[in-house]
């Protein structure tokens, strides 16, 4: 855990007052584009040494270790990979295939496999209308254990296996729907994703066709905080809102497809390093 | 595709797994063995309707299967293929009756700003925009522009239209308007969405963003 910045705690006014400023500069920098996007560029990075995510993972660390559910007990036995109760480095090489479970897993429903099967917890009570919290609203608790794993990894190597057939055949299957063009818009994740160098408006758009930069730091900085909506935000939410815009059903929450996609990203994320939980727009 | 032919086996295959209480030994000798994907049954049993986004949304038609196949292959849809779709999607669009291809500009503008509507958190039956912006630099005034597609500034001035309701301009016009209203009919893997085919927006909403476009007196063309 870092120690908390003291900028964590910029209020509504300031943000405000912040976006003001900077919507100002780029109005200046009208002229040349190039330099509304540097303004961008500079905020995001004053961001970075105030990442409420600190909050959400201390938290997290303390969840973790509190006795909780039917089976009043903690998650420390959870064995999220490296063995029970390993926590550090664990997220680096998931998704991947548990042999209890008999399934390939992201973190996310492995540490609900331990909340199910530890605390006594019930699987069907995790869907995707609980896990995320509102907009500015109190953190759910999967979103604050989400944070704490994963900020126990920072640093780590990625290395997604893919040494089981299970394995390979959910990289395969996220392949085939990182694809899949559909509904009302023909939208497929490729239809953003597929070039270096591209942008929706202003934002960025990561190449997560193959292995390289785009897919090592989308993979490395979620889940995240988003500042646009006041919270962290987990990676089994971030695959559901990126098929929300492209107009798909609703993706349900650790279903098999977002395992898939993940493991499609976090296998092409081989080489990069954890950084999360990251701060985003 | 092998996969529709297959689709049963999965079926039979999956059950096993699901029901199998003592079938560990079977399970890891089905894992095992090299399968062809079951893909499309996974991805149906992986989402749940919601609001305006019902689950045929992710029946896909022949340009979403040819084009999503060749995107992932990085081999090109054949070039009777192509045709032979493009040729059928540019039979089905509609022209305008009243052979007013242009609205308001003004409202064009609001639509191609607008990036709601048809998403699974939208109200059902919510007027959609077009977010052209999202991909596309249009009126200049705008600086937050995607880059996803080319850019529209000066759209209708570099196309030589003094005036879109002239017999001069009704070839650009036309073709705008097949762009538009199915962008697949005339380049069958763009990445643009069919606005009208798809009844993203309506015909109104279409005249108007054609008018953002065309029309001499929009920030496009100043």
């Amino acid at each position: 855990m870092k120690l908390i910045n003291p900028l964590a705690s910029i209020n509504k006014a300031q943000a405000a007052l912040l976006i003001i400023a900077l919507t100002a500069f780029a109005s200046v920098a009208f002229a040349q584009p190039k330099s509304a996007q540097d303004a961008i560029n500079d905020y995001r990075a004053s961001l970075q040494d105030g990442n409420p995510a600190d909050l959400n993972a201390a938290r997290g660390e303390a969840l973790w270790k509190t006795k909780a559910g039917p089976k009043n007990a903690t998650l420390e036995a959870c064995d999220l990979g490296l063995g029970a109760g390993k926590v550090k480095g664990a997220v680096g090489v998931l998704p991947r295939y548990f042999a209890d479970t008999n399934k390939v897993m992201d973190a996310e429903s492995r540490l609900v496999h331990c909340m199910v099967t530890l605390q006594g917890m019930k699987q069907e009570d995790f869907h995707a209308r609980n896990f995320t919290s509102g907009a500015g609203q109190k953190a759910t608790v999967i979103e604050d254990l989400v944070a704490y794993i994963y900020d126990e990894s920072r640093g780590v190597a990625i290395n997604v296996p893919q040494s089981h057939p299970m394995e390979k055949a959910s990289y395969a299957r996220g392949k085939e729907v990182f694809y899949f063009k559909g509904g009302t818009h023909d939208f497929s994740c490729a239809t953003c994703h597929n070039q270096d160098d591209k942008r929706i408006r202003m934002q960025g758009l990561p190449n997560l066709t193959g292995p390289g930069k785009g897919s090592q730091d989308a993979f490395a900085q979620w889940p995240a905080y988003r500042v646009s909506q006041g919270g962290l935000r987990t990676m089994q939410w971030r695959m559901q809102d990126c098929l929300r815009g492209q107009r798909m059903p609703e993706l349900q929450y650790l279903s098999q497809t977002s395992v898939d996609l993940i493991t499609f990203m976090g296998v092409n994320a081989q080489g990069g390093k954890m950084a999360a939980p990251a701060l985003k727009r | 595709m092998k996969k529709h032919a297959l689709a049963s086996v999965f079926k039979r295959y999956f059950a096993t797994i699901t029901v199998s209480v003592v079938g560990a030994t079977l399970m890891v000798a089905c894992a095992t063995v090299d399968k062809p994907l079951n893909t499309l049954s996974v991805l149906k049993a992986s989402f749940a309707e919601r609001g305006p986004a019902k689950m045929d949304r992710l029946e896909q038609n022949e340009m979403q299967r040819v084009c999503s196949q060749a995107e992932m292959t990085g081999k090109a849809v054949d070039d009777k293929t192509k045709t032979r779709i493009e040729t059928a999607l540019y039979k089905d669009i509609p022209y305008p009756a009243d052979g007013k291809y242009t609205g308001d500009w003004k409202l064009g503008e609001r639509i191609a700003q607008d990036g709601t509507g048809l998403q699974f958190s939208d109200r059902i039956g919510a007027p959609s925009g077009a977010n052209c912006y999202a991909c596309h630099q249009i009126a200049p005034q705008e600086i937050s522009y995607g880059t996803l597609g080319p850019s529209l500034y000066k759209y209708g001035v570099i196309r030589g239209v003094k005036d879109p309701n002239s017999k001069d301009s009704e070839a650009i016009v036309k073709y705008t308007w097949a762009r538009l209203w199915n962008t697949h009919s005339v380049n069958l893997c763009s990445n643009m969405p069919r606005f009208g085919d798809a009844g993203i927006l309506t015909t109104a909403q279409v005249k108007d963003v054609m008018a953002l476009l065309l029309d001499p007196a929009s920030p496009v063309n100043k």
